[in-house]
């Protein structure tokens, strides 16, 4: 089977976020989707799900046009889809999810529907028995509305598929079989080899086996092309591998996969073909056996890309940041730190590497005063501050990058100058007493956007407004902008932006360094931490499970610390 | 030991060590209000069968209320006890309904000490009270399953009751005034509908809205209207109807099997809501679109339709609930004359957790509290009737404190979903 698009040209306001677009899948072959964060990979993507409609352009299979209204129809299509952010409802089986929406059913028995309304019925004219309608006796009335009500139970069962008219697998009648859901889920896991306990509750399930159960939950549909939105993100590297084998078992299966990734060492590694896309438009095709890496990054790019960071070897003074026996809880009242003890010293960056929901989150939280810690003592520039508030913290010369920009990071409905001063807008310069000076602001905003080069049309845009690169530079911007950073907290400092951002905060966080700031950094992307760091740390369920030095590890030994594996 | 008891988390200890510390309160309380107040009052005489039942010769059952009290004290002291040395685990919820149990019958005992007291047709007076509440409950849950919050349950009582009283006056007969009621809560469920889900208001807002609208035009059609024809108002309702057999069930059938149609529908309503929430395509589709409904989205169930459908079902359902309290009770309509059931409604569908057995488990508490006032009165024991109207308030901010374990709603609640 083949899967063509042809001429997909999608327009947003001021964007235009896919440009003509033409690709082309077939069975049997893995499809490398390569491109930068905003380069329109999710876009396309969701065009082919039926989440958006195209502009312009066609969508088509064994060379019929499609029509999709939704995602309904893509799926009934034969083409699924694996979300960068898992699409399970966490509160639900690993059977429920895998059968949402196209529900094997039991067949309700042919006169239960008729006989309820019918008892239903009788029991309406039962009750009215003072009341005696043009005379006749109650029973009457009660033998009459059975009827009635059998008649309605007929007349109900025969809209029934009308009533909830779904496309796809879906069957008549409404009782859901689970035991036939299990055994599906069952069978389909087998025969891939994707190992998982249909009855498991989602939310108790590690990220990895999430996954496979929408791999599953695709694969349960029927679907004979696959989309794979940057999969490997919340992956450990052993993982990565892993999954890799299951993609490639697929492909053996017949199916058509697209695998969408920026990373350049995988979309080599996975793909038969690799299609390039850049500011919307396919740059590029190429054969992973004929690009190297470099070559890749400047067709994605569209320059020339350092992909290493440039920094000498780090001269480390005192301990600025000392942590202590820290336990942090997490919002359900789990220990998500539980007994994590480091320091950092001035002039070096420390990097701590692990998968998503090991604590990093909490750790931070906690070293910069959002979350008290349960115990333990966490001391910076040799005060303690475990327990104190984000601002007594802040001042002590403290930066902090979080992890989330548009939650913690920026208020979104204010201004870029406004954003400027959200840690210090309450004292001098920039306020007496109860009012603010907005012309000390904007001055000082002014000096930062041009400093940190902040592509904004002016300090009064909105920050919604910006892109994702620009809205971390602002937040750079302020936090790296003050005199005298001791310590700065980076967490996930460059997620989702664009290789050109990245590279600009890669070397503002080197510059911080050699000044003579303490850096933490925390991310999952294990090549960031790895460049980055002069000390790496690895956290495994809310301990730091190994102190490594990233000259002299490879990414695979990192991997197996991340993965909990002892050494 | 120290690994159990490093999983528990603070809170977790907290709130368990709250706990004992309140069953050893309430031991004391209950030995010296309950069983020093009724030293020597005598026996609390409960009546097990009304003049009207089958077994009218059910002796009654008298109890002597002190040495009860006392009984009940010392057990709430042993509860205390255990709850504080090692906790009762999975148990501590069962444990504290049982509790709960108990402490209504010493205050039942020692308001009753003395007299005798009608328990079946308390009990029965309880279920009736609790059946507006059922439906209001499960109105708000069929709603809130699909992450539509629904505040205007009050609003859509008050309206179900106004024109069941109406229409039937008009027509002279209940059925129609039950059709209107659930056509009028059709309504008021589908300006929520539209305004929540197409116009993207705030839920708690328009909730607000309708339920100050609906009171207002009550009100207002009630002073000018009703008023001035009384044959408008005339207090048509439906008879309470005795089911063959189930109802001559001593003790049970009272309680349960010689009420009207409404309590019947409500029960009937509650287990059918039950089985299809959890093992139908309408209620895993329902549920995911209210817990994730981006996930529900990408597997081409269409949430909005979904919402849709749910708010105005839930919307009929409180219609028809509201027509309880016309054309189910007393049968003509007054100003204001669900006095906050529909906000006691909403109470009982979150100490229920969101589940049709749970919301109807707290309704029949609620209307045990609502009923229990009525007679306190006539048993003179002096507590203000006014204490145990609050109460439905109390146990939900009990509940939503997280005393009772968590109550989670379910996660999508009240937030808009905007189609990428």
């Amino acid at each position: 089977m083949e899967l063509q698009l042809r001429g997909i040209t999608k327009r947003f306001p001021g964007v235009l976020a896919n440009d003509r677009i033409d690709l082309t899948v077939r069975s049997g072959e893995i499809l490398g989707l390569l491109g930068e964060n905003g380069a329109g990979k999710t876009t396309l993507m969701n065009i082919l799900y039926g989440l958006y409609s195209a502009d312009e352009g066609e969508i088509l299979i064994e060379g019929e046009v499609q029509q999709f209204s939704g995602p309904g129809d893509a799926i009934a299509a034969g083409i699924g889809m694996v979300h960068q952010h898992f699409m399970l409802v966490p509160v639900f089986s690993v059977a429920e999810n895998v059968v949402l929406g196209v529900e094997p059913t039991r067949r309700m028995p042919a006169w239960l529907g008729p006989a309820l309304a019918g008892a239903f019925g009788a029991m309406i004219a039962g009750s009215s028995f003072a009341l005696s309608w043009f005379g006749w006796p109650t029973w009457l009335w009660a033998i009459l509305m059975a009827i009635v009500g059998g008649a309605v139970g007929f007349l109900a069962r025969w809209a029934w598929p009308f009533l909830t008219r779904s496309k796809g697998k879906a069957r008549r009648g409404g009782s859901i079989n689970m035991r036939e859901a299990r055994r599906d889920v069952r069978e389909i896991s087998e025969r891939y080899g994707l190992e998982v306990d249909p009855e498991a509750i989602i939310e108790d399930l590690p990220v990895g086996v999430q996954q496979r159960v929408e791999i599953i939950k695709v694969l349960f549909r029927e679907a004979q092309f696959l989309v794979f939105d940057e999969p490997t993100a919340v992956l450990t590297p052993q993982e990565v591998q892993e999954f890799f084998g299951i993609v490639r078992s697929l492909r053996d299966a017949g199916k058509g996969i697209v695998f969408i990734t920026h990373k350049l060492g995988e979309v080599i590694e996975i793909s038969d073909r690799i299609a390039v896309l850049r500011d919307g438009r396919v740059v590029g095709e190429a054969l992973p056996g004929e690009v190297d890496q470099n070559c890749l990054a400047e067709m994605m790019v569209g320059r020339p890309v350092e992909l290493t960071v440039a920094k000498e070897t780090a001269t480390p003074g005192d301990a600025v940041l000392e942590v202590t026996d820290l336990v942090v809880l997490d919002e359900r009242e789990h220990p998500a730190v539980n007994g994590v003890s480091f320091r950092v010293r001035a002039g070096e960056i420390v990097g701590i590497a692990g998968v998503q929901g090991n604590g990093q989150t909490e750790l931070v939280r906690a070293l910069t005063g959002m979350r008290p810690p349960l115990r333990g003592s966490i001391r910076i520039a040799g005060e303690e501050v475990a327990g104190a508030d984000p601002r007594h913290i802040h001042r002590l010369g403290v930066a902090h990058v979080p992890e989330d920009r548009l939650r913690h990071g920026l208020v979104t409905a204010f201004t870029v100058a406004e954003n400027m001063v959200l840690d210090s807008y309450h004292s001098a310069p920039y306020s007496r007493a109860f009012v603010m000076d907005w012309g000390k602001t904007r001055e000082e905003s002014r000096r930062l956007v041009e400093q940190f080069d902040v592509r904004t049309p002016s300090i009064e845009v909105k920050a919604a407004n910006l892109s994702g690169g620009n809205q971390q530079k602002v937040i750079v911007a302020r936090e790296f902008g003050r005199e005298n950073v001791k310590l700065a907290v980076a967490s996930q400092p460059t997620r989702g932006l664009d290789v050109g951002s990245i590279e600009y905060i890669h070397s503002q966080i080197v510059t911080q360094r050699d000044r003579g700031a303490a850096i933490l950094i925390v991310s999952t992307e294990l090549d960031e931490v790895m460049a980055l760091s002069d000390r790496l740390l690895v956290m495994y369920r809310g301990k730091v499970v190994a102190e490594l030095d990233p000259k002299q590890v490879t990414p695979a030994e990192v991997g197996l610390h991340m993965a909990g594996a002892k050494l | 030991m120290t690994a159990e008891a490093a999983l528990r988390s603070p809170r977790e200890i907290r709130r368990a060590r709250y706990l004992g510390i309140t069953y050893l309160v309430l031991s004391g309380f209950v030995l010296w209000f309950f069983g020093i107040g009724s030293w020597g009052e005598g026996i609390a005489d409960f009546g097990m069968a009304r003049p009207t039942d089958t077994f009218d010769w059910i002796p009654s059952l008298p109890v002597p209320a002190a040495a009860f009290a006392i009984g009940v004290a010392v057990v709430f002291a042993f509860m205390g006890g255990v709850q504080l040395v090692r906790g009762f685990g999975r148990w501590q919820n069962r444990i504290l309904a049982i509790a709960f149990i108990l402490f209504i019958f010493a205050f039942l005992g020692w308001a009753a000490a003395g007299q005798s007291f009608n328990l079946v047709g308390m009990l029965r007076t309880a279920v009736e009270r609790s059946t507006p509440i059922t439906f209001g409950a499960l109105a708000g849950l069929l709603g809130e399953r699909v992450a539509v919050i629904n505040i205007a349950i009050e609003g859509q009582l008050l309206a179900g009751a106004f024109a069941g009283a109406l229409v039937a006056s008009i027509t002279s007969n209940a059925w129609p005034g039950v059709v209107a009621a659930v056509l009028v809560g059709l309504f008021f469920g589908w300006v929520l509908a539209v305004l929540a889900i197409r116009y993207r208001v705030d839920q708690i807002i328009i909730g607000v809205v309708i339920n100050i609208f609906v009171l207002g035009l009550t009100s207002f059609l009630t002073a000018r209207i009703l008023a001035p024809n009384p044959h408008l108002n005339r207090g048509i309702k439906l008879n309470s109807w005795r089911i063959p057999g189930l109802g001559d069930i001593p003790v049970i059938g009272p309680i349960f099997f010689d009420q009207t149609i409404f309590v019947y529908a409500s029960l009937i309503l509650v287990a059918v809501l039950a089985y299809t929430l959890f093992h139908t395509r309408w209620g895993l589709q329902a549920r995911a679109v209210g817990e994730h409904p981006r996930a529900a989205d990408t597997v081409g169930i269409n949430v909005y339709r979904y919402r849709y459908l749910n708010v105005l079902l839930g919307g009929a359902v409180a219609g028809f609930g509201g027509a309880y309290f016309t054309i189910g009770t007393v049968g003509r309509f007054d100003e204001n004359m669900t006095t906050g059931r529909g906000f006691i409604a909403l109470a009982a569908m979150i100490f229920g957790r969101w589940h049709p057995v749970g919301a109807l488990s707290a309704a029949l508490i609620f209307g045990f509290a609502d009923a229990l006032a009525g007679k306190l009165g006539i048993l003179q024991t002096g507590i203000p009737s006014e204490f145990l109207l609050m109460a439905p308030y109390i146990a939900t901010l009990v509940v939503v404190t997280g005393i009772v374990g968590k109550a989670r709603p379910p996660a999508a609640d009240g937030q808009v979903y905007v189609k990428e």
